[in-house]
């Protein structure tokens, strides 16, 4: 029987990590079994029938990147889990790492038998100290059993995975970042083409997907396409791990159809907003996602319609403005993240950010001037895809674009009254 | 010097990677985890260990959130200041340690307690406002909730 919440159900209440042994009982690492006896061209195809977007915050077609890393290619070939969740007002990686732990091992090695990987690497944030402990056990208890290392279960296939721990900085998740990182330098963004599968990793064919995406792999293998389609209720397949944080009744994330509206996260799961506060706005998955209004409630949460919005689902885990929050504040909140974060490699970037960064602390603070918004939206213009070397700024224009767009009336005020209202 | 054992915890790692300049991350976390900080001699002997010159080791460093090129206090508390927990109120937190600790974000007591220094959001949102102390996590802060925390760390 399978699942409507592939990802969560078997999770244990009291907050431990899902052992070897309960995995193994609620029908774990049977997908690897299975995949070991398909061919890895049969696993890509099966993952490109079920409609499986990454996870990551971009929605790229899972089995599409597979598919990328050519038959022919050299080894060692290399697959990182992208476990760094640094975007903030994200938190749902945290709890696949920490409560289910062999759920991201066994879809690490079906990905890895699917591409011909030699060696994974789980890139982990260092501040995630319980799910650093937590994963390092479950990779122990895995290779004793044989579902890692070489000649996995028998099948001649072998793949080692290790535990790779981040010394901190944002630009580490992004991806060919995060492969400068594993091989001990800076975390500056790489040019692109060569594209990873094709020259990655130390030079090497190499696999990037985020912890939620693979954590979908081996329920997919287990049931089959169509079911994974079926758990959805739009165009993209699956469940979703959503959330939300900022004054609603119960912040938190839930395991739910992708596709579920905004309204019924907000109002359902999140139990509306908290007593005395009113909706504004909301960021719907991180902070490089635009802000989302009343009239977009009713929109499904999944990549598809969240873009037709003007947003992106980016994460998934939904970020509530109210109306006792300073719009201003929030987005100057942001833009200083950003700013800090730039690797400092593109004007526009790094300039640019620390611009606009000063211009917002100065409204905040009362000392705006007459035609800072039209110069900060000018701006965000050069931080648009194809002006800077990656996509933390194009990540960075979104909240500010938007925030210009629909709470023009609360920054105006912050320059006419010379100070914030809110404060 | 490095001592025996961090040598030995950093060869360790050896093997993980295909050569040896992947490891001077690693190399450098596992000294500061046994001196709190990474000084200047080590990152000469880990240049050395590794075949990297200093420059680049500490091009390296500075990059990274996590490194310390300078001493800090026993404990170090890192308040998250992105934006879930600033909507939540993490600047009275942060005012509030700030206070009572008598010092700055980016100091440290003159006791040599604690290191104050802001972080970015570290994945606990639902519960925010958060801030890590060494290797926990405590969330849902409010005044009288720090004031509890602070005395688990002498
Ligand atoms: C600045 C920046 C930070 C990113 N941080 C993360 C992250 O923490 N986790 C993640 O999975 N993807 C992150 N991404 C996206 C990755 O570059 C990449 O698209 C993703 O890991 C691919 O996995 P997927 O196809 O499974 O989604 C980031 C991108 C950028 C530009
Ligand atoms: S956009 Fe920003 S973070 Fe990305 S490469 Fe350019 S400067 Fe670095
Ligand atoms: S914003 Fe503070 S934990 Fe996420």
């Amino acid at each position: 029987m399978a699942a409507e919440k592939p990802l969560t159900l078997n999770m244990r209440p009291d907050g431990a990590a899902l052992d070897r042994a309960a995995y193994e009982r609620a029908g774990g690492y049977g997908a690897l079994r299975k995949a070991l006896k398909m061919s890895p061209a049969e696993i890509v195809e099966e993952v490109k029938a079920s409609t499986l977007r990454g996870r990551g915050g971009a929605g790229f077609p899972t089995g599409l990147k597979w598919s990328f890393v050519p038959v022919n290619a050299p080894h060692p070939r290399y697959l990182v889990a992208n476990a760094d969740e640094m975007e903030p007002g994200t938190f749902k990686d945290r709890l696949l790492l920490e409560r289910n732990p062999h759920l991201l091992i066994e879809g690490m090695a079906i990905a890895g038998y699917a591409t011909g990987t030699d060696v994974g690497y789980i890139f982990l944030r260092g501040e995630y100290k319980l799910a650093a402990a937590r994963i390092a056990n479950a990779l122990a208890e895995a290779y004793a059993a044989g579902y890692l290392g070489a000649n996995i279960l028998g099948s001649g296939y072998g793949m080692e995975l290790r535990l790779h721990l981040s010394a901190g900085r944002y630009m580490c998740g992004e991806e060919t970042g995060m492969l400068n990182a594993l091989e001990g330098k800076r975390a500056n963004p790489r040019a692109k083409p060569p594209f990873p599968p094709v020259s990655g990793l130390f030079g090497k064919p190499t696999t990037i997907n985020n912890v939620e995406t693979l954590c979908n792999v081996p329920p997919i293998v287990a049931n089959g396409a169509a079911w994974f389609r079926g758990l959805s209720r739009g165009k993209d397949g699956g469940t979703k791990l959503y959330g939300a944080s900022g004054k609603v009744n119960r912040p938190g994330i839930w395991e739910l159809p992708m596709g579920t509206t905004i309204r019924e996260l907000l109002e359902e799961h999140a139990g509306g907003m908290l007593d005395g506060f009113r909706f504004r706005g909301l960021l719907p998955g991180g902070a490089s996602t635009d802000f989302l209004v009343e009239q977009h409630l009713d929109t499904p949460m999944d990549f598809t319609e969240v873009q037709k919005a003007g947003s992106r689902m980016g994460t998934g885990t939904m970020i509530v403005l109210d109306d006792k929050t300073c719009p201003v504040g929030m987005t100057w909140n942001l833009t200083h993240f950003f700013a800090q974060e730039s690797c400092g490699w593109c004007t526009p970037c790094w300039s640019g950010l620390g611009w606009a960064e000063r211009v917002l602390k100065a409204m905040e603070e009362g000392q705006g001037q007459p035609g800072d918004l039209e110069k900060l939206a000018f701006q965000t213009r050069f931080w648009a895809p194809g002006h800077t070397f990656c996509a933390l700024a194009p990540g960075a224009a979104e909240p500010l674009q938007s925030a210009l767009k629909y709470f023009r009336e609360d920054f105006e005020r912050h320059i006419t009254e010379g100070r914030c209202p809110w404060r | 010097m490095l001592s025996p054992e961090e040598r030995a915890e950093i060869e360790a790692e050896f093997p993980h990677y295909p050569n040896r300049k992947a490891v001077c991350i690693d190399a450098m976390k596992i000294v500061q985890k046994r001196r709190g900080w990474v000084p200047d001699e080590a990152l000469a002997d880990i240049g050395e260990l590794l075949g990297m010159s200093i420059a680049d080791l500490d091009g390296v460093a500075t990059f990274y959130n996590l490194i310390f090129r300078r001493p800090v206090g026993r404990h170090v508390i890192y308040v998250c200041d992105s934006v879930s927990c600033w909507i939540m109120g993490s600047d009275r937190q942060c005012g509030h340690l700030s206070e009572r600790l008598g010092i700055q974000l980016g100091e440290t007591t003159p006791d040599g307690r604690f290191t104050l220094i802001p972080i970015v959001c570290l994945g606990a949102c639902d519960h925010a406002p958060v801030m890590m102390i060494d290797d926990d996590t405590h969330f849902d802060l409010t005044p009288a909730r720090i004031d509890r925390i602070l005395e688990r760390y002498p």
